[in-house]
């Protein structure tokens, strides 16, 4: 039997892949590695590319991750997949977006704002009601 | 029999009424099971960058990052907050705000001042009202929540973390106990809280790193913290779906109620007018 190595694909959203494989090769960041069972300790980030594994019976699995970081034991290959394309100047997009939407719905211009702030004064109104309505019980009753 | 009318009526909105809860508390604990299924795919992920983060701390004792520095003197600190984007689940978010605000008068008291980031419709509109200092939002994530989602959310308060803005980061939300109970909890998330030291290494290994090993954990820190602030959203979601499914069951129940009691009073109505009818022909009758 051929020597094996396991092989698990994670993402924080799941897992993606977990079994015995006799090869597995992906896109490190300084180039294509190739992983055979006993491979020394090593770590490195993943580019967006493929992940192939080869399995036991030769066949060829193939997986697209945008980008994440490989750890290799030697008896153990990890995956750690992001489930989204990073890049610094993607993140820093995202970071302003967040920042610019908390400035715009604190100034109280967006629609879904105006429905939250609308549905705590019908809350209100509505508790209103209620103490009036009991009220006027009390003085009926 | 006029009054017979307005209840009937009355008795058919509360039975629409009842439909409606019960169909919410169904769609609510399916989606709390798919909820709860993610919450625990998620977890090998953060498990798995634990260990390489506590190794890597291990191994290179020269490089500090700044997540993983001493603490520093308090003079800010950031919240993220963890809320649900819809209502109808109980008090699940008010009990959360309820926590969050005691924290706040509490660091309030000892002068250190909260920023917050929101995550959710419900915390943006608690802070609109309650005042406080929003730096960054995300809503409507859905019963899906993704991370790319979260990334912006996240980076503005790591981003303030290591300019010096804010001293400290937490996470404020929801703890599913179990299906009945979902508890607020508000946790440190920056600077990391060292767990208890993992297998101290009894003979001496390290990674080949590629490039080098300060790139490697900086990048792990941040799709670490990034995880773990996922892993809270997604567990607020089943906490949403089972707090839910709790309200709209008590809801359903209390409609039936209603009804019953309505019904009761209802049948007396009719019953009342059904006798006045008869005595009336009845004495009517004699009287001729």
């Amino acid at each position: 039997m051929a020597m094996t190595i396991r092989v698990d694909i994670v993402s924080a959203e799941g897992a993606i892949h977990s079994g015995p494989a006799t090869m597995v090769y992906a896109t490190a960041d300084m180039g294509e590695v190739g992983i055979a069972p006993r491979h020394t300790a090593f770590i490195s980030r993943l580019k967006p590319g493929d992940v192939r594994v080869e399995t036991e019976n030769g066949e060829q699995e193939h997986f697209y991750i945008s980008g994440g970081m490989l750890e290799v034991q030697p008896s153990v290959v990890t995956v750690l997949a992001d489930t989204a394309v990073r890049a610094h100047d993607l993140d820093e997009a995202a970071a302003l977006d967040a920042k610019r939407r908390a400035e715009d719905a604190l100034a109280g211009h967006t629609a879904e704002f105006e429905y939250a702030k609308a549905q705590t004064e019908l809350a209100e109104a509505v508790a209103q009601l209620r103490a009036i309505e009991k009220l006027r019980k009390m003085k009926r009753g | 029999m006029a009054g017979a009318k307005e209840i009937r009526t009355k008795i058919a909105s509360i039975k629409s009424t009842q439909k409606i809860t019960k169909a919410m508390q169904m769609v609510a604990a399916s989606k709390m099971r798919k909820a709860q299924d993610r919450m625990s795919a998620s977890r090998p992920y953060a498990e798995k960058m634990l260990q390489v983060i506590s190794h890597l701390a291990q191994a290179t004792p020269e490089y500090r990052h700044s997540f993983m520095a001493e603490e520093r003197p308090r003079k800010r600190v950031g919240y993220i907050v963890v809320s649900s984007d819809r209502g109808l689940c109980g008090g699940l978010n008010s009990n959360l705000f309820r926590r969050l605000i005691a924290e706040i008068k509490e660091q309030r008291e000892a002068g250190v001042e909260p920023v917050f980031c929101t995550i959710g419709t419900k915390a943006l509109g608690f802070f609109k009202r309650f005042g406080g200092d929003v730096k960054a939002q995300s809503t409507h994530l859905g019963d899906k929540p993704h991370v790319e989602d979260l990334i912006g959310t996240v980076k503005v308060m790591l981003d303030a973390f290591e300019s010096g803005e804010i001293d400290a980061i937490y996470v404020a939300s929801n703890e599913f106990v179990n299906t009945m109970t979902q508890s607020p909890v508000i946790r440190q998330l920056v600077p990391l809280v060292p767990g208890e030291k993992q297998d101290s290494m009894p003979y001496h290994w390290d990674y080949i790193y590629e490039p080098d090993a300060k790139t490697v954990l900086d990048a792990l820190l941040t799709r670490y913290i990034e995880s773990l602030v996922y892993q809270s959203v997604v567990e607020n979601t089943a906490c949403e779906q089972a707090a839910r499914m709790v309200a709209m069951k008590a809801a359903s129940d209390n409609a039936g109620n209603l009804i019953g009691e309505l019904q009761l009073v209802y049948n007396k109505a009719r019953q009342a007018a059904i006798t006045q009818e008869i005595s009336e022909i009845v004495s009517g009758a004699a009287a001729v």
